[in-house]
C-alpha cells in the first residue's frame, strides 16, 4: 500500500470529498451518492440515520473497502482507498477493519470460539480469541456451535469475531435490526464498550434514529447527499435507549 | 396469456442456465449414446433382412464333390424346400501384379440362363457375362476397390490348376459375401480375398463339371425344419461327396455379420445404460439442489396462496423442461451421429444400402430414464420442504446444527486451521450430500477408467495375438493336404527362415446340444511360431491325446476340460471322433481348438499331412519369396502377418469396436460435467459463508479453499472408488466388445486409471476455476444482504 500513503497529520479516520457512486447506465441510472464531503474522527461512535435508499449502506461499504466509488476520493488515515487494487482492498480490510451484519454471517460449522479464531489467524496483532468473547460476554458458550446460541448470543460472537483482530475500525450495519429491544441494548453495551476500551472508531448504519443517543457524531444522509452532522454534547448510556 | 408462474419460471431457467445447459449435455449425451446405438442394431438387422430377401440368400447351402445335374429332381422333392439350385464354386487365386502375395479367390457360377433365382448378384457397375464369352466375369465391388481393378481390365486367375485371363465386365455385391475371409484367416478382409463369378458353362468346363454341380442352394418353405432339410440333403448328397449341409448362420460371411452385429448389440445393451444411469443420477442431485435453494420462494408462493400442487407443478415444470430439453437433444443427435455412422457402416458391412432407422424404445428409455431422475429429484425436496409452514419456510433458515459433528479437539485437532475445520466439518456434517457428489464423480471415473482400460486392451489384444500367441510372419496354405515333405520345400527357398508345418482339418464339434462349424488346428510338438497359451501367457504343452479348447469354442460349447466332444469332421473321409478336452487355452482372435499334429492325422487315418506352414522370413527377401509361393502351383493362399494384423485393426475401427472411440468421449464429456456441477452446487450452497470469509479479509485464494478444499476432498474420495469401480466395469465393457471373431481382455491397466485420473483432476481444476472466477466477481454486499 506504499504508494496510496498520503501526508496527514490530523487524526481523522475517513475523510471523503465529492464521493460519489452510482449503478447503471443511461436512463436507468441510479446515484446512490451525490457527492459526499465528510470527516470522519478516529475514536468515535458514528451513527449514519437514513431512509432507504438515503445512500448510507453504500456509504458504508466503500468506507469498509468492499466497493468503490464511481467519482470522487475516500481516505482512511494516510491511505487513498481509490487507488488500492482488490488485493490492497483485502488487505485493508484484514488488517484494519471489522465488520458485523444484520444476519450475523457466522460460519454455522464453527463453534463461537473457532468463529472468532478464524479471524485471529490471519490478523496481524489479535487479541486472544477467548479474551474477544470474554469482552462480549461469552466466554461460557465457547465450544457452541451458532445452531445453539440465540440470535444476540450470535451477534456478540460476530461482535467478538470483529473486533478480536483489535481493528482500527467497526462497520455495524443494522446490528440490531434481527434482534428483541433487550438483546439489542446488549449488543449496543458492547460496542460501546469496545470503542472506549480498544479506542475503536465505530461507523453503525441503521434505521433506527433512538441509537443515535449514544454516538458521539450522528450523520443524516438525504437522496446520496449529507444532510446534516450532529455532534451529541451529552451521550446517552445504551442501557437508557429507548426502543 | 403467460401467467406470472410460467414467467417466473422461464426467469428462473434464465438465471441457472450455465449449470441448465452442462446438466442437458449430460443427459443429452447418454441418451444420444443409447438411441444411436440401438438404432444402428436395428438399422442393421433391419438391413441385413431385406437384402437376404431382396436377393434371395439361400437358406440351406450344401457342398459336395460332384453331383450329377439329375439329382437335383432329387433334392426338390425334399420336403420343405421351396426353390433348389446347383451351381459350381471353385478355388481360385487371383494374381495382382502391385501385390507379392497371391490372392485367394472363389469362382462362383451364374446360371446359364441368366435367370438368378437365389444368392442373386447385386451389380453396382457394368452388366452380366455374355453368353458364349468364356472370358467375361463379374467381381466383387470390394476387392476391386481395394486393388483398383475397374470394369474392362483383364486379370489372371489360377483356376484348377490352369491359368486363365479374364475380362472384368461388371462389379458386384452379394449378400452371400458380405464379408470375405481367406481359408485360415480369422479376420475378414476385402483386398485379401476376391469372389469372380462367370457362367455355369465357363467354371464347369474349367472345373470338370459340366453337367454336374458341386454346390446345392435351397430356399425353404414357411415353416419348414432347416435341419430336416440339411439332414435329407445329406443323406442324398453322400453318395456324391457331400461334405455336411450347413444353415445360412453358418455361411462364413453371415457369421461375421452376426458376431457384428451381435457385438453392437451387446454393447448397445451394456454400456449406455450405465451412462444414463450416470447421467440420470446427477440430474437427481443437481436438481434436488435447485429446489433446496429455492426454498424461501416456495414459502413465498405458498403464503400468498398458492396450493402444494401449484407450487410442485412449477418446479417439476421447470425441472421438466430442462430433462425433456436433455433427452430430445439427445434423441436428436442420436439420430445424427446414427446417420453420420451410415456411411461408414454400409462400406464396412458392404450393403447396398442401409437406413438409419432409431429404435422407439430407446426415445422412450431416454426420456423416461431423465425425466424420472428428475421428478424423483424434485419430489422428494419439494416434500420436505411443503412439510414447513409459510412463515418457516420464509424466515431466515437458523444456521445449520454442526453441534452433532466432529469435535476435531485434541491434538490433531489442534493442527488443524479453522478453514479446514470448515471443509472437514461441512464434509462431516452432510456426509450423504457428499457422498452423492463423490458417487457422481466416481460414476465418471469408472466409466472414464473403464473405456480407455478398453483402448489399452484393443492394443494388448493385438500385441498378444501377434507378438506372443501368432511369432510367425507368414502362412502357407495348400490346395489340399500334402505330404510333410512339402514343408521341407519351403524351408529351401531363400530367406526363410523356420517353417512350422501344421495340420488344419475342417469339422464340427459339438458337445451336447450345442455345436461349432469350425476347425481343429493341428500343431507340431512344443511349436515356436504359433502356439496355445493359458492365462499366464505360458505355452501349453498339447498333449498326445485330446483336445485344447480356446476359451472363446470353450464358452460356446459350453465345454470344460474332461468333457467328451464329439468331432464331425468335414473332410477326407469325414470320420467322426470323440475326444477328451484336457484344457482351455486363451485365446484372443476367433475360436480355436488345438490338437496335436500326429494325433489329429492318426485320428484322420492320414499320416503324416500337413495343410499349410508357419514361415519365419528375413525381411529383406520378403518379396522375393511370396513371388516364388505365388508360382507354386500347390499353393492356394498366403497370408501376411503384416496384413492380417492390419485387417484386424481396421476391423476393429471401423465395425462394432469403432463404438469405443464415440463411447471414450461420452465417458469424458459426462465425467466433465458431473465434476462441474459438483463444484458449481458447492459454490451456490456457499456462496455466503464465501462472501463473509472475503469480506472479513480472507484472500481470494483463501476463500476459494474452502469451496475448493471440499470439492478436492469429494474428488480425492471419488477417485479410488471410481477406479475399482472403473476395473469391474471394464470387464463388463470388454465382454460386450468381444465377438467370436476377437476377445478384448480387460485387465487392471494403470496407465488408464492414471489418465482417468489426471483428467477428472484437470476437470476439477478446470470447474474450479470458472467457479472462482465467480467468487471473485462476487458482489459481495449483496450475498451479505441476503439471508441464505
Amino acid at each position: 500500500m506504499g504508494g496510496c500513503r498520503v501526508k496527514h497529520k490530523d487524526r481523522l479516520a475517513f475523510v471523503t470529498r465529492g464521493l460519489t457512486k452510482s449503478y447503471g447506465e443511461g436512463r436507468s441510472t441510479v446515484h446512490a451518492l451525490r457527492g459526499v464531503d465528510l470527516d470522519i474522527p478516529e475514536g468515535e461512535i458514528v451513527v449514519m440515520l437514513g431512509a432507504s435508499g438515503s445512500g448510507k449502506s453504500t456509504l458504508l461499504n466503500i468506507l469498509g473497502g468492499l466497493d468503490r466509488p464511481t467519482s470522487g476520493t475516500a481516505r482512511f488515515r494516510d491511505i487513498d482507498m481509490g487507488c488500492l487494487s482488490d488485493e490492497g482492498l483485502t488487505k485493508f480490510r484484514r488488517m484494519h477493519v471489522g465488520f458485523v451484519f444484520q444476519f450475523y454471517n457466522l460460519m454455522p460449522s464453527l463453534t463461537a470460539l473457532e468463529n472468532v479464531e478464524l479471524v485471529t489467524e490471519i490478523a496481524e496483532n489479535p487479541m486472544p480469541a477467548q479474551r474477544a468473547l470474554e469482552l462480549v460476554g461469552l466466554t461460557h458458550r465457547l465450544d457452541h456451535f451458532p445452531s445453539q446460541l440465540s440470535g444476540g448470543e450470535q451477534q456478540r460472537v460476530a461482535i467478538a469475531r470483529a473486533i478480536a483482530k483489535q481493528p482500527d475500525v467497526l462497520f455495524c450495519d443494522e446490528p440490531t435490526g434481527a434482534l428483541d429491544s433487550a438483546t439489542g441494548r446488549a449488543v449496543l453495551e458492547v460496542l460501546d464498550q469496545v470503542n472506549a476500551e480498544l479506542n475503536a472508531t465505530v461507523l453503525m448504519v441503521t434505521h433506527a434514529a433512538n441509537i443515535a443517543g449514544m454516538a458521539h457524531r450522528v450523520i443524516r444522509l438525504v437522496d446520496g447527499q449529507i444532510g446534516r452532522v450532529e455532534v451529541n454534547k451529552t451521550r446517552l448510556p445504551p442501557a437508557e435507549i429507548e426502543w | 396469456m403467460v401467467s406470472p408462474l410460467d414467467r417466473k419460471m422461464l426467469r428462473d431457467l434464465w438465471r441457472i442456465k450455465t449449470q441448465a445447459i452442462a446438466i442437458i449435455l449430460v443427459i443429452a449425451t447418454g441418451v444420444m449414446l443409447q438411441v444411436m446405438m440401438s438404432g444402428l442394431v436395428a438399422s442393421l438387422t433391419e438391413t441385413r433382412r431385406t437384402y437376404y430377401e431382396r436377393n434371395a440368400l439361400a437358406e440351406v447351402i450344401a457342398p459336395a464333390v460332384r453331383v450329377p445335374e439329375t439329382v437335383l429332381g432329387r433334392l426338390a422333392a425334399i420336403p420343405g424346400v421351396a426353390r433348389v439350385s446347383g451351381r459350381v464354386v471353385g478355388s481360385a487365386l487371383i494374381d495382382v501384379p502391385s501385390d507379392p502375395v497371391p490372392i485367394q479367390a472363389q469362382a462362383v457360377g451364374l446360371p446359364e440362363s441368366g435367370v438368378q433365382d437365389q444368392n442373386i448378384v447385386f451389380l453396382t457397375a457394368g452388366r452380366l457375362p455374355a453368353k458364349n464369352h468364356r472370358d467375361e466375369a463379374l467381381l466383387l465391388s470390394g476387392f476391386a476397390a481395394a486393388h483398383g481393378y475397374k470394369i474392362g481390365d483383364r486379370i489372371d486367375v489360377v483356376m484348377n490348376g490352369a491359368q486363365r485371363r479374364i475380362r472384368i465386365v461388371g462389379l458386384a455385391q452379394s449378400p452371400e459375401y458380405l464379408f470375405v475371409a481367406a481359408a485360415g484367416e480369422m479376420v475378414p478382409d476385402p483386398a485379401r480375398y476376391g469372389v469372380i463369378w462367370m457362367r455355369h458353362s465357363s467354371l464347369a468346363s474349367v472345373y470338370d463339371m459340366t453337367g454336374a454341380f458341386n454346390q446345392a442352394l435351397f430356399t425353404l418353405t414357411h415353416g419348414a425344419s432347416e435341419q430336416a432339410v440339411i439332414d435329407a440333403a445329406d443323406r442324398v448328397l453322400k453318395p456324391w461327396g457331400g461334405t455336411g449341409a450347413y444353415g445360412r448362420s453358418d455361411l462364413v460371411s453371415d457369421r461375421f455379420v452376426s458376431e457384428e452385429i451381435g457385438g453392437l448389440r451387446t454393447m448397445s445393451r451394456a454400456v449406455p445404460p450405465l451412462f444414463i444411469a450416470v447421467a440420470a443420477f446427477l440430474l437427481y442431485i443437481v436438481v434436488s439442489r435447485i429446489v433446496q435453494a429455492e426454498r424461501e420462494e416456495i414459502g413465498l408462493l405458498k403464503a400468498f396462496g398458492y396450493t402444494n400442487k401449484e407450487v410442485g407443478v412449477h418446479y417439476t415444470k421447470l425441472l421438466l423442461i430442462i430433462a425433456v430439453a436433455g433427452a430430445a437433444l439427445g434423441c436428436l443427435l442420436g439420430v445424427l451421429a446414427g446417420r453420420a455412422m451410415i456411411p461408414i457402416y454400409t462400406t464396412f458391412y458392404n450393403f447396398p444400402f442401409l437406413v438409419f432407422r432409431p429404435d422407439p424404445a430407446s426415445f422412450a428409455i431416454g426420456a423416461l430414464a431423465s425425466v424420472v431422475s428428475a421428478s424423483a429429484g424434485s419430489v422428494f425436496v419439494l416434500r420436505r420442504i411443503f412439510a414447513l409452514t409459510p412463515s418457516e419456510a420464509m424466515r431466515p433458515p437458523a444456521p445449520a446444527d454442526y453441534s452433532k459433528t466432529v469435535s476435531l479437539k485434541g491434538a490433531v485437532g489442534r493442527l488443524l486451521d479453522q478453514p479446514t475445520r470448515i471443509v472437514l466439518r461441512s464434509l462431516a456434517r452432510s456426509p450423504w450430500r457428499a457422498l452423492g457428489l463423490s458417487a457422481g464423480i466416481a460414476g465418471g471415473m469408472a466409466l472414464a477408467s473403464g473405456m480407455t482400460t478398453i483402448y489399452g486392451a484393443f492394443d494388448r489384444m493385438m500385441n498378444l495375438s501377434f507378438t506372443v500367441i501368432d511369432r510367425s510372419d507368414a502362412t502357407v496354405y495348400f490346395y489340399s493336404p500334402l505330404g510333410e515333405k512339402a514343408a521341407y520345400e519351403l524351408a529351401r527357398i531363400p530367406g526363410v527362415i523356420a517353417v512350422e508345418p501344421f495340420r488344419e482339418v475342417a469339422a464340427t464339434l459339438k458337445l451336447g446340444r450345442k455345436e461349432h462349424r469350425g476347425s481343429v488346428s493341428g500343431m507340431i510338438l512344443d511349436p515356436q511360431m504359433v502356439r496355445a497359451i493359458d492365462d499366464q501367457l505360458a505355452p501349453i504343452h498339447l498333449p498326445d491325446q485330446g483336445l485344447v479348447l480356446s476359451q472363446a469354442l470353450a464358452d460356446i460349447l459350453g465345454a470344460a476340460p474332461g468333457d467328451m466332444l464329439t468331432v464331425d469332421v468335414r473332410e477326407g473321409r469325414q470320420p467322426v471322433l470323440e475326444v477328451p478336452v484336457t484344457q482351455v487355452a486363451s485365446s484372443l482372435i476367433g475360436a480355436p481348438a488345438y490338437m496335436q499334429m500326429q494325433a489329429l492325422n492318426r485320428a484322420m487315418s492320414e499320416p503324416n499331412r500337413i495343410s499349410g506352414a508357419h514361415l519365419r522370413v528375413d525381411a529383406a527377401r520378403a518379396e522375393a519369396i511370396y513371388q516364388r509361393l505365388k508360382d507354386m502351383p500347390t499353393v492356394a493362399g498366403v497370408s501376411v502377418a503384416e496384413n492380417a494384423r492390419a485387417s484386424l485393426q481396421k476391423l476393429m475401427d471401423q465395425g462394432a469396436g469403432s463404438a469405443r472411440y464415440i463411447m471414450g468421449a461420452v465417458a469424458f464429456i459426462i465425467t466433465f460435467g458431473v465434476v462441474y456441477n459438483a463444484a458449481r452446487i458447492a459454490q451456490n450452497e456457499r456462496a455466503r459463508d464465501l462472501a463473509t470469509l472475503r469480506v472479513m479479509g480472507f484472500s481470494k485464494s483463501e476463500t476459494l479453499f474452502v469451496l475448493l478444499g471440499e470439492l478436492g476432498l469429494i474428488t480425492l474420495v471419488a477417485l479410488p472408488v471410481g477406479s475399482l469401480a472403473g476395473y469391474g466395469l471394464s470387464f463388463a465393457i470388454a465382454r460386450g466388445f468381444s465377438s467370436e471373431l476377437y476377445q478384448i481382455p480387460a485387465s487392471f491397466d494403470p496407465f488408464s486409471h492414471g489418465f482417468s485420473a489426471a483428467f477428472i483432476l484437470c476437470a476439477a481444476a478446470i470447474s474450479g476455476l470458472l467457479v472462482a472466477r465467480d467468487v471473485n466477481r462476487m458482489d459481495l454486499v449483496s450475498v451479505l444482504k441476503s439471508r441464505d
